[in-house]
């Protein structure tokens, strides 16, 4: 598959901070790429740089085999993790102020559809709630009918269902064949939407690929949740299985055989819970911290 | 009300205040400045409280002896005279022909007349001819011209800071539009605003006070357009960079304060030292309010105030050039 985006060897440096420490990876066109990383890997300033908003310390980003240069804006969308949009405006005249800074515009019938913005065009934008603001924060980020699109933690601080309307949205533009480069905390949402990921930490790229790859490297193994009540201790001590609390788990990699084990020994399957590694356990294993904990 | 909460914010507020050294500076540094400039200008407690135009020789005796009057020399009666009846200076006396002139206008010429009571008992006393100018007139350029450099330098000023702060300067940068498209249409949006403003306000003031005006209207917007663009410019110049909140109020206070005192809108620096007065041609409020005050009370034409008309016009644009170059988006850290 062809490649959207080449980063290659970035480093930014703030006053002798490393922020982005030597990344290197590629973007496959029409892919969703997810940036992972807890507060403070260095996601957004490798966004950022990628976006041309602030500059390398050194390194290089190269679309389709072009440099970054001032007309870049004219081919990216762009959805900042944090912004402010000017007071007193509707967001129909937003909609018109974004769309006049650029040469070609998606139809803004289309994007009012598309982003489903259609009930509130003449409110003003500070009286938008988060997932209606975020709304017309992506919808900004399309009028230019960009084939690349940043989308730096969109759904950061939207209620559960506020978040799946917009992961919804993401795909509708995804199935576009447009390229979508998504920075996240939310291991659900890499999951639900991103085809390749790279993981940061402290300003490094700690492991990429697919989703589905990078567990399979990680982990073969599924978790048994049992209430602690119904598993004998014996069996407990016996297989080596971990308390935790009002629980217990069960580590397998072969959960027929397990289940079978349970049943011979009588144990109740009431409240049986089954869970297979996440990213959030791959991120775990792989820096020693939780992603969205403290460090 | 929470009490821990209130201080836990209270101790925030204050460590962001004291952490930020650039504001800090300032608002140890700006009482300072503002007291040594005044106590230089000042010193000595002999700030003269009236003025008072001499033809025909100051060092009389006569005169002098009263403290707190600055005497201000003139060959020209007629020079003299047009200052009075402006308002520039309170009493007129002509020692050769043995007269002196009063504004009946002016409450000041009444009182230093009073107080030379005894020194022109041997004059005879005149009174100013033609229209009259009262002193809501001679203060009305100045007036406006101080509401349009308020509004010229924190409307820019503050709002773009705020932008830059809030990260809609950062929004924008994304997009195509160029530094230049955005200072040039924060300037004139600004300068639009304020000429409106202006217009509404001395329209509706001149149907209540019917101002003394004897001046071109169109001339009179001419050098108004030309104050707010230099005044806007220079907003632009001062939030061309600046990230807080409080370090562009300390700036922007920093720049208008010397304008309110010395660009002679409350009163006229006729007769003060010759430093002061090249220090206030510096500023851009002088040029505005002394331009606008010669269309409205002597007539002037755009020809006649040239001086002041290149001076703004070569302020503005330096300003503009020079916050359109330093003008930042502030989008790295």
């Amino acid at each position: 598959m062809a490649v959207a985006i080449y980063v290659e060897n970035l480093v930014k440096q703030y006053k002798g901070i490393t922020a982005v420490n030597n990344i290197s990876f590629e973007v496959k066109k029409g892919h969703c790429f997810g940036l992972l990383g807890p507060n403070g890997a260095g996601k957004t300033t490798t966004i950022e740089i990628m976006e041309g908003i602030i500059s390398a310390t050194s390194g290089q980003v190269r679309y389709q085999g072009k440099f970054v240069d001032e007309n870049i804006s004219q081919q990216i969308g762009i959805q900042f993790q944090n912004t402010a949009l000017q007071d007193f405006l509707t967001v129909k005249e937003t909609l018109n102020l974004f769309a006049s800074f650029y040469q070609h515009t998606l139809p803004l019938d289309n994007l009012v559809e598309l982003c489903d913005l259609g009930a509130f065009l003449k409110r003003d934008n500070r009286l938008l709630s988060g997932g209606q603001k975020q709304r017309l924060l992506l919808a900004l980020a399309l009028i230019n009918d960009p084939e690349i699109i940043f989308l730096d933690e969109p759904t950061t601080g939207l209620d559960p269902h506020a978040r799946r309307n917009f992961w919804q949205l993401i795909k509708n533009i995804k199935a576009g064949n447009k390229t979508i480069i998504l920075t996240t905390h939310y291991m659900d949402e890499a999951e639900q939407l991103c085809d390749d990921i790279v993981i940061m930490d402290q300003g490094k790229v700690i492991e990429s690929g697919t989703p589905q790859q990078l567990l399979n490297k990680h982990f073969n193994e599924i978790y048994i949740y049992l209430p602690k009540a119904q598993v004998p201790e014996v069996l407990i001590a016996q297989y080596n299985w971990q308390l935790q609390e009002q629980r217990v788990e069960i580590t397998s990699n072969n959960v027929e055989q397990t289940m079978s084990l349970l049943m011979s020994h009588q144990v109740s399957l009431e409240g049986l819970q089954v869970k297979s590694a996440n990213l959030d356990d791959l991120f775990l294993q792989l820096t020693g911290h939780s992603l969205r904990g403290d460090k | 009300m929470n009490i821990k909460r209130f201080f836990a914010v209270f101790k925030a507020r204050n460590l962001e205040f004291f952490r930020d050294k650039s504001s800090l500076g300032w608002n140890l540094a700006f009482p300072v400045l503002l007291l040594l400039v005044f106590s230089l200008i000042f010193s000595g407690d002999e700030r003269a409280v009236y003025k008072v135009g001499i033809v025909g020789g100051v060092t009389a005796t006569e005169f002098s002896k009263i403290k707190f009057i600055d005497y201000i020399e003139y060959q020209q009666l007629s020079e003299a005279k047009a200052k009075l009846s402006r308002h520039t200076l309170d009493l007129v006396v002509d020692r050769q022909q043995q007269q002196y002139w009063v504004n009946e206008e002016s409450s000041k010429s009444y009182l230093v007349a009073r107080i030379f009571n005894q020194q022109l008992s041997q004059y005879s006393r005149q009174q100013t001819s033609g229209k009259k100018i009262r002193y809501i007139d001679w203060v009305l350029p100045g007036i406006l011209g101080m509401n349009m450099m308020f509004s010229c330098l924190f409307g820019v000023g503050y709002v773009i800071v705020r932008y830059r702060k809030n990260s809609v300067l950062k929004r924008l940068k994304a997009t195509p539009l160029s530094a230049l498209e955005f200072v040039s249409a924060q300037l004139l949006s600004r300068l639009f605003i304020v000429m409106f403003m202006s217009i509404v306000v001395y329209s509706g003031c001149n149907a209540l006070f019917d101002f003394y005006m004897i001046g071109s209207y169109l001339n009179l917007i001419i050098i108004g357009v030309l104050g707010a663009f230099c005044l806007i410019s220079l907003g632009l110049l001062v939030a061309s960079r600046s990230k807080s909140e409080e370090l562009i109020g300390g700036l922007l206070n920093l720049t208008s304060w010397p304008m309110m005192m010395l660009s002679g809108v409350w009163f006229s620096l006729e007769g003060a030292p010759p430093a002061l007065k090249v220090f206030a041609d510096f500023l851009p409020l002088t040029h505005l309010v002394a331009g606008a005050r010669r269309i409205i009370t002597e007539g002037a034409t755009l020809s006649d105030i040239s001086y002041h008309v290149n001076i703004l016009l070569l302020m503005g644009i330096t300003f503009l050039s020079l916050g359109a170059y330093f003008f930042s988006w502030n989008t790295e850290r």
